[in-house]
């Protein structure tokens, strides 16, 4: 079957991903990846590009008007462009919807984070919690996360050794790429040994503040052709969202990723995902995400063995956050999923260097919006 | 209302009942805290206050002087070529007179904010500032000619009030 082929990566660019950019401003970040962007799409953003969409948190970025700050950096002065309060991914599906209601035929997409100028990290979590349930007062809003491993691993029979895996695998990973700035040799012990932040939940099993910026140029089919002789299509994208209350919501499987995965699929035509996928790049905020999108996506029924026999390796039989994932590239709030893709297309095209798989055609991204939330995006890229 | 829906329930509430309690508020207060980082370009600008200079830069494709400084051309999309100082004297671009406090109390001494574009930047290019030692209201003018009053070099932080305020030419 051939693929969806209507909207298309002809374009990404991304700035230098680090733990700390105290050299940049935010402006400056993004202006780097966007100047890539625009080489490798071949286009002049003051002329070329019909829509800019910035997927960012107010909260985050520290202005209570996001969108006003963001025209210059990207070429968008006096053009068309708003901001997405979600993450990179959803601004993709915005993108897409753009490229078919024939709103602008070219699309650029950006996402950035600038962690290193937040101080109050966890008082913007807590933020996001129901003020009247949820706020628990003097303890870190990362509890939510113990809760959600301790019932999915009930639930799955998954163990915490083979979430300790995952730590292993996509740290190694991030040792094979040069953008990738948490690549680290470690063990099972190190990761269970590690401190507790939420118990099960240990310090090694999250993933770590970075700061970046990627921006990704979409275009219609048929500007596609013209523009790239190696586009990148969109093949499938959907989200969900579930339940914001903690007692209602589904620990033993991500069911955002469940149903936005299975209507991604119906559209990219993928019927057997273990089969057909060639590569994952799956939220990992936490060691256990990574397992429980596995399973929610269709990729293996037991991710726990799935990981810990190597089948998730890069030789596995399904690469899963070969890219180092965030546990090994960091995380990078709205922006994490727009880093997926980044890294997606990469392996698509052929270029992603010591981690290239041989060959791949097809494979998914997913997001998660992070604790307290139970949404995400799913999207299906092939070449 | 509706097929579904026939009534919804609540009604209006007095002061009382807030008062009384019979009513309940969810409170919540928050602080937070950024540390932004400036920059390249306004790292430079905020340095050169300290120094009682303002500098630009210059885009060599538009040969526009932006002020404040940016390391790129937002009309070109292009990286911008080289640093320019400029005077430190301007024109009222406007002006508001502002009368209320942070706490809607009326101020006793009238805030006289203006945009000011730059001697040597390009049009349109200069930023916000106030302005002082204005003898009556009536002298403020669109077009009227500013100069930057600094503070003492000791007292400068690399902050744009090192700057203290534009006063008329
Ligand atoms: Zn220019």
């Amino acid at each position: 079957m051939p693929a969806n082929q209507q909207v298309a990566i002809v374009g990404v660019g991304a700035s230098k991903f680090n733990t700390v950019t105290s050299g940049l401003s935010y402006k400056e970040m993004m202006f780097d990846a966007a100047v890539k962007a625009y080489a490798d799409a071949g286009l002049d953003p003051r002329t070329d590009i019909g829509s800019f969409i910035c997927c960012a948190e107010d909260f985050w970025d520290g202005n209570s008007i996001t969108d006003e700050y963001m025209p210059d950096q990207l070429g968008a002065k006096l053009r068309p462009l708003f901001t997405v309060s979600g993450d990179g991914l959803l601004g993709i599906a915005h993108a897409y919807m753009h490229i078919l209601a024939g709103v602008a035929d070219i699309v650029a997409v950006e996402s950035h984070s600038k962690l290193s100028d937040v101080v109050s990290k966890k008082e913007i979590i807590n933020l996001g919690y129901d003020p009247v349930f949820g706020r628990l007062p003097h303890v870190d809003p990362r509890y939510l996360a113990g809760l959600e491993m301790r019932r999915y691993l009930e639930e799955s029979g998954n163990t915490h050794e083979e979430c300790a895996e995952v730590v292993v695998k996509n740290r190694g990973n991030a040792l094979r790429n040069e953008r990738a700035v948490y690549g680290a040799k470690v063990s099972t012990k190190d990761v269970l040994e590690s401190e507790e932040i939420a118990s099960p939940l240990t310090k090694l099993e999250e993933s770590q503040p970075a700061d970046g910026s990627v921006v990704v140029v979409l275009a219609s089919r048929r500007r596609a052709r013209k523009i790239s002789d190696r586009p990148i299509w969109i093949s499938g994208i959907s989200w969900f969202s579930d339940t914001p209350n903690a007692e209602e919501m589904d620990f033993g499987q991500a069911r955002y990723a469940l149903h936005s995965s299975i209507k991604a699929y119906k559209m990219a035509r993928v019927t057997n995902p273990s089969k057909q996928i060639d590569f994952a790049e799956v939220d990992d905020t936490y060691s256990y995400k990574e397992l429980q999108h596995i399973e929610a996506l269709g990729l293996a029924k037991h991710a726990g063995k799935f990981v810990s026999s190597g089948k998730g390796d890069p030789d596995g039989v399904l690469p899963v956050n070969v890219s180092g994932g965030s546990l090994g590239m960091g995380y990078f709030i709205e922006a994490t999923p727009l880093i997926k893709v980044y890294e997606a297309v990469l392996q698509l095209r052929g270029m992603s260097g010591k981690n290239q798989l041989p060959n791949p055609k097809r494979c998914v991204v997913q997001s998660w919006r992070g604790i307290p939330t139970q949404s995400g995006v799913t999207a299906i890229l092939s070449r | 209302m509706s097929e579904r829906v026939k009534f919804f329930p609540g009604r209006e509430v007095s002061a009382e009942a807030f008062q009384s309690g019979s009513v309940l508020l969810t409170e919540y207060s928050t602080d937070l805290k950024y540390s932004w980082a400036s920059g390249v370009a306004i790292s430079k600008f905020l340095n050169e206050l300290k120094n009682g200079k303002i500098v630009g830069r210059k885009c060599n494709r538009c040969d526009r002087i932006l002020v404040p400084p940016r390391m790129f051309c937002e009309e070109c999309f292009r990286l911008t070529d080289s640093w320019i100082y400029t005077k430190d004297t301007g024109t009222v671009n406007t002006y508001s007179i502002a009368y209320v406090g942070t706490d809607a109390s009326r101020l006793k001494e009238p805030l006289y904010i203006a945009v000011i574009n730059i001697d040597g930047a390009s049009p349109g290019m200069g930023f916000l500032h106030l302005l002082n030692e204005i003898k009556s209201e009536k002298e403020i003018k669109v077009g009227m000619k500013v100069r930057a009053v600094w503070k003492e070099q000791s007292e400068r932080t690399g902050s744009i009030l090192d700057i203290k305020y534009f006063k008329p030419l």
